[in-house]
């Protein structure tokens, strides 16, 4: 580590690194559950349904 | 409103589906072979193509890239025409796709038997096939895209982001492991060296696992559960968290593959950090998929299709809990580098792909032939014996790799090793190994039982080929927010924005891990006696990498007292510099061999690639005949070593000049050397004599692979030992 700390420690602004990161992560789980609290129930309902009412082929129909 | 009509293409699916089960019968095969040859060692003896070392990689190849592999495109093709109400984009991308793959899928089962293979876990392939997949990826990519922009279907299910996911990862992942300098058309070189190759490679690795055999296969589970069960998932907003947060995580756990290794202490932890945190979303998705069956766990009872994905569920959550703690360095140290490993990828590949697999290819071919299963009692039978199979294979895999590690680090009071000698602890094991044969061959019998039913339902029903079906297109609506929609809707229905966002969360954590370790020079500290091979040697580490030795043996001792006392030294970073690709291994079926340099005589090492047993009795290792027998072909040598220095390896213009010469001083060297076993000049003088009498070619022994191959054996790891190891560490 005290190697590689030299040379980190020579990038200009270093200090702010460590604290960007955990914005980063923290934003991404902020928003990500802000999107999911919001969503609009009959949304949700809708799409969740979508791999039951995508059949019914035609073909069997006709026959 | 107006209605279009339109056909799915079931065509692809079918034959992306027969490929699954024609590959899974042989990928299994040859897993089967490779767990007979642990107690049989001598079964394919003599014959280079089918031995242990080259068919690893196959095996793992096959399951993964041609089973696993085609039943993503069987289960993306037919899922998404059905979940966007549009047929695939373009016909010709999807024959593209398909044939192509399984072009790549044959190259793959041609070259890596005749030992052309990077040696780099799950991307052995050389580079000429390294291309072809990127081309092949990007047609599948081209046309998935293409299909979601045609769609009829304003919102993209949460299926349809996973399988975005796996595409751009996927390819990010490809492009930047198989960097390589070729040399000829088989061979090359990669890009990285050592240290730097290896967290780049299991950053591959890793997240080979994660989006090959994880992020696609979530999607299939988010489709066909709910279809199976026919009632909708769970929770969608739960899909929703696990998606991102799964995505997000999972690229940053690349690094607990190298815990205790030579790789810096930062990147480590990094890995162990993430990996923890990865149980939440894994978790999460495993509760959604099983909880999915609420109120209907009695058709579970009667369903096979739900019975093997409830499986597929649960072997998904026991591996994903599993990780995790396999992540933590006290576990890991434990179960590094033994069969408990080869257990826990045994229970995601045979319970989580293997059985979605079989509960999706139970519930489509029915579908896709408007006929009902030939034997529902039958595809029970299968669930059965598949079941037994994994238990039977994996619980003696757990007793062994803990037998293996509670071995390999037992002390006597006087503080040297119970079991000095490392076959005592393969022999320890080898019930647990005949155990794991018939776990096997039980799940190899259920993979017949699937193919005759499906070969009988087929004969019962009618080919749909094209079919039809009818949905309204999307009227256009602004691009923008409509009042009252949320973010996430919105970009839900923005395809490229929503790839552009899920591509932005996996290269966060891949950025943050490699940039680092390949830009700052210090992370890897330079040992000033560490030099590049010889010639010769390096042409004997080409040989180790074509016989895939790196499959049974590690070259990394972790700083453990039990290792270090076992092995030498331990490793340091410094002393990969030169090894392009690395050859660290992930697995110790024999022992490590890092510090093998010079511990045995070249004439040990001759007798013992000849006949493993002459020299370690009861050893499970095959011999390597051929060595002895082949003429080493030196007349890539010096490309290979210009191809080095264009990497950076500092060879002179001398040492290239000298090649030949150089070679043949060190083989004459080692020849001389094997002249002191009076057994081995008896019979080699034999065997000139034989070809002189008869005016038979003789290549004389400086001049054999085998001399080749003990040159490096008796280099390494050497470097270190000559001076002290505090003095040789320079700051830089």
């Amino acid at each position: 580590m005290k190697f590689a700390k030299q040379y980190l420690e020579g990038i200009e602004g270093i200090e702010i690194y460590p604290i960007f990161s955990l914005l980063i992560f923290f934003s991404f789980f902020v928003i990500l559950f802000w999107w999911v609290i919001t969503a609009k129930k009959d949304y949700i309902k809708n799409v969740s349904e979508m791999p039951l009412n995508d059949e019914e082929p035609l073909n069997t129909k006709e026959q | 409103m107006e209605v279009q009509q339109f056909h799915y293409d079931n065509k692809i699916v079918k034959k992306f589906l027969y490929a699954t089960i024609f590959w899974g019968i042989i990928g299994m095969a040859v897993g089967l072979l490779l767990a007979f040859m642990f107690i049989f060692p001598q079964v394919t003896d003599g014959i280079s193509w089918l031995s242990f070392g080259r068919l690893r990689p196959l095996h793992t190849n096959a399951v993964i890239f041609a089973f696993v592999g085609n039943a993503i495109f069987a289960g993306v093709y037919y899922s998404s025409q059905r979940l966007l109400k549009a047929r695939m984009f373009s016909d010709a991308l999807s024959n593209l796709n398909f044939w192509g793959w399984q072009l790549i899928i044959v190259a793959a089962a041609i070259t890596l038997p005749l030992g052309f293979t990077s040696s780099k876990e799950y991307a052995e392939l050389e580079w000429p096939i390294d291309i072809a997949i990127a081309v092949v990826w990007v047609a599948f990519g081209w046309n998935l895209i293409g299909t979601i922009l045609k769609r009829r279907q304003r919102h993209l299910y949460v299926a349809i982001w996973f399988y975005l996911a796996t595409f751009v990862t996927v390819a990010v992942l490809h492009i930047f492991n198989s960097l390589a300098l070729p040399v000829t058309a088989l061979k090359s070189y990669s890009a990285y060296a050592g240290v730097q190759d290896a967290l780049v490679q299991w950053w591959y690795g890793h997240n080979a696992v994660a989006f090959f055999l994880t992020t696609p296969f979530l999607g299939l589970m988010y489709y066909f559960v709910p279809k199976a069960a026919n009632r909708p998932v769970y929770s969608y907003k739960l899909s929703i968290i696990h998606f991102w947060s799964l995505i997000f995580i999972y690229i940053w756990a690349g690094p607990h593959h190298l815990l205790y290794s030579a790789l810096p202490d930062w990147a480590q932890n990094l890995g162990v950090t993430f990996s923890v945190m990865l149980i939440m979303p894994s978790w999460g998705g495993m509760i959604n998929g099983l909880l999915t069956l609420r109120g209907a766990w009695d058709k579970v009872r009667t369903s096979p299709v739900l019975k093997f994905m409830v499986v597929a569920i649960t072997g998904y959550g026991m591996a994903t809990f599993e990780g995790p703690m396999l992540s933590l360095k006290n576990v890991n140290a434990i179960a590094h580098f033994t069969d408990w490993i080869i257990a826990h990828v045994h229970v995601g590949a045979l319970a989580w792909n293997g059985f979605l697999t079989f509960g999706m290819i139970y519930f489509l071919i029915p579908k896709l032939f408007k006929t009902k299963l030939h034997s529902v009692s039958l595809a029970n039978a299968h669930f059965w014996v598949g079941t037994l199979g994994i238990v039977l294979y994996a619980l003696p895999m757990y007793v062994a790799g803990f037998v293996q590690a509670l071995m390999w680090k037992d002390f006597n009071p006087d503080g040297t090793l119970v079991y000095g000698n490392f076959l005592e602890t393969v022999s320890e094991i080898m019930p647990m190994y005949w155990m794991r044969a018939i776990g096997g061959t039980l799940y190899i019998s259920g993979m017949f039982l699937l193919l005759y039913n499906v070969v009988m339902t087929i004969k019962s029903g009618s080919t749909v080929e094209d079919e039809l079906a009818e949905a309204a297109p999307l009227q256009k609506i602004k691009s923008g927010r409509i009042t009252g929609e949320a973010f996430h809707s919105w970009l839900e229905r923005k395809p490229v924005q929503l790839t552009i966002l899920a591509t932005i969360a996996i290269l966060i954590g891949g950025v943050v891990q490699i940039i680092p370790t390949l830009l700052v020079k210090s992370n890897v500290p330079t040992i000033t006696s560490v030099t590049p091979y010889t010639p010769l040697e390096l042409e004997g580490r080409d040989i180790y990498i074509r016989e895939g030795c790196v499959g049974c043996h590690s070259q990394m001792i972790r700083p453990f007292r039990s290792e270090v006392e076992r092995y030498g030294e331990y490793s340091k970073g410094g002393e990969y510099v030169y090894d392009r690709p690395f050859l660290w291994g992930s697995k110790r079926t024999g022992p490590d061999l890092l510090r093998v340099g010079g511990k045995y005589s070249d004439n040990w090492h001759f007798n013992h690639m000849y006949d493993p047993q002459s020299t370690s009795s009861g050893s499970i290792m095959p011999a390597y005949q051929w060595l002895i027998a082949n003429e080493l072909d030196k007349s890539n040598t010096e490309a290979k070593l210009k191809t080095m220095v264009k990497l950076g390896v500092p060879y002179s213009d001398e040492d290239i000049e000298n090649v030949q010469k150089n070679m043949l001083e060190q083989g004459t060297q080692i020849e001389q050397n094997l002249y002191n076993d009076p057994d081995f000049v008896k019979s080699y003088e034999a065997d000139k004599k034989y070809a002189e009498e008869n005016g038979l070619e003789f290549v004389e022994m400086k001049n054999r692979e085998i001399t080749a191959l003990i040159a490096y054996l008796q280099r390494l790891g050497t470097d270190i030992k000559i001076v002290e190891p505090e003095a040789s560490q320079a700051s830089n």
